[in-house]
């Protein structure tokens, strides 16, 4: 029982800890969507030769390890510190996830209400902020809570690298506490459970509030 | 002349579409291009705002040409309204709010002045009742009908009609086509491109006959309709009476 004792006396560590994986997560998916659109609106929008340089970017992107990847950055002679070497890292990736679904929603707009905006003379600034965008962000918002939630999980990877994110925390507790790491990880988990669930549960709700007539519904 | 087209020619890939195509459009007239599928029509219309560009010949709009390399042809097209075949309407904007999108975006009016042009115009078109409803809420009918108001509310010079029934069930056919006699009566100059020989008849000043990328005939209906001059023309207009 004596590990319940020292859960709960360290608890302002696990929240310590889930502070830091929350802004590595904010950090990673702000570059990723940032990174994700320009990807997303090059791979559509771009020239042969754009198009063809942001396919691979994607591709090299989606096929290289998180881990790999993440060691890569860290060792990268720039001497990054931890948290901002796993922000790039593993927002790279998710760059490469995010243009996929930023590109299939610009994909599934009908090519006839982009051509209604030119016939009305509408240039290609304001048919992207007031045709484009608002319908895209419609499409994208399922997929994007998915991969929200997958990198939510993946921020445990920038343990190895130092970031004193959850799992660390629970691994220097396990260091001192002797053969409860069973106990911990299982605490571990549902600590990801209730952040997981919490941050789907507020993006499918604005999901829903989003949703208008003529678009796909969500079911679960 | 309001509308001015000089010897239009299109081609894709090998495929010549569009043979020097050269007419006018005065204003205030309803001008209905018949022929058979795949003789050009909507092409045509297409290249007219340069939607789809063309590859020699010239387009005047009054006196702006809008095949000349430095036109601003995002102004002319403000000044010709377009109908198309699939209304394709904005799918996450609501009727009014579709309707007011042209003087908004476009044309840079106030919500305000907006919002009452599109009023009018969603009367126009009958459809003051859906103010609210999204375009997936709508039959075929009521969204051209929409679209209709859509392009009106840029206050257009002319606006042109691309197969604008040619989705629709029959029974909803009729609902669009009164909205179109309605302009028509207004004094809104038209080009429609419609295998609807009924409302060419009675509402059209101006038939043009178009057969593989050419004007083969043109005149007022009467005359098309009872003595078309051309063996091709009346072959046409025999199979579609008979269609009918």
């Amino acid at each position: 029982m004596d590990i319940v004792y020292t859960l709960i006396g360290e608890l302002p560590q696990f929240g310590k800890g889930v502070l830091v994986a929350l802004q590595l997560l904010a950090g990673l998916m702000t570059l990723g969507m940032i990174l994700g659109l320009v990807l997303a609106a090059l791979e559509v929008f771009g020239s042969p030769v754009l198009k063809f340089v942001a396919g691979w970017i994607r591709k090299l992107l989606w096929a290289v390890p998180q881990l790999v990847l993440l060691s890569i950055v860290f060792y990268l002679p720039f001497n990054l510190n931890p948290m901002v070497a796993a922000i790039c890292a593993l927002g790279l990736c998710s760059a490469a996830f995010q243009s996929q679904i930023f590109r299939g929603a610009i994909m599934a707009i009908q090519p006839g209400q982009l051509e209604a905006a030119k016939a009305m003379g509408l240039g290609q600034t304001k048919t992207i902020i007031y045709v484009i965008l608002p319908q895209m962000v419609r499409l994208s918002i399922g997929g994007w809570t998915n991969e929200l939630a997958s990198e939510l999980k993946d921020t445990s990877l920038a343990y190895v690298v130092g970031v004193m994110e959850i799992m660390r925390q629970g691994k220097s507790i396990i260091s001192y506490t002797f053969g409860n790491s069973l106990v911990v990880y299982f605490f571990i988990a549902c600590i990801y459970f209730c952040l997981t669930r919490t941050g789907t549960y507020v993006f499918y709700r604005l999901e829903d509030r989003l949703w208008v007539p003529g678009f796909e519904k969500r079911k679960d | 002349m309001l509308l001015r087209v000089e010897n239009l020619h299109k081609s894709f890939d090998s495929l010549d579409v569009l043979k020097g195509i050269s007419f006018g459009l005065e204003k205030g007239q309803v001008t209905v291009v018949i022929g058979s599928s795949g003789s050009g029509k909507s092409t045509l219309l297409r290249c007219i705002n340069c939607l789809t560009p063309p590859d020699k010949g010239q387009v005047w709009l009054e006196n702006l040409e809008l095949t000349a390399r430095d036109a601003d042809l995002n102004q002319a097209r403000s000044k010709m309204g377009f109908v198309f075949q699939d209304f394709n309407l904005f799918t996450h904007l609501t009727v009014l709010e579709n309707v007011c999108f042209g003087p908004l975006r476009v044309n840079k009016k106030s919500k305000e002045e907006a919002r009452q042009i599109a009023l009018e115009e969603i009367e126009r078109v009958g459809m003051l009742n859906k103010l609210d409803a999204y375009p997936a809420q709508l039959s075929g009918g009521q969204q051209q009908r929409i679209s209709i108001a859509r392009a009106l509310a840029l206050k257009p010079q002319l606006i042109m009609f691309d197969e604008p029934t040619s989705a629709l069930d029959p029974e909803l056919t009729g609902e669009v086509l009164a909205v179109m006699s309605g302009l028509a009566k207004d004094g809104m100059t038209l080009l429609v491109v419609t295998h609807e020989m009924g409302f060419a008849r009675s509402v059209a000043d101006r038939i043009i006959f178009m057969e593989e990328g050419t004007i083969l005939e043109q005149g007022p209906p009467e005359q098309l309709f009872t003595a078309p001059e051309n063996e091709r023309t009346r072959y046409f207009l025999q199979m579609i009476s008979q269609l009918e």
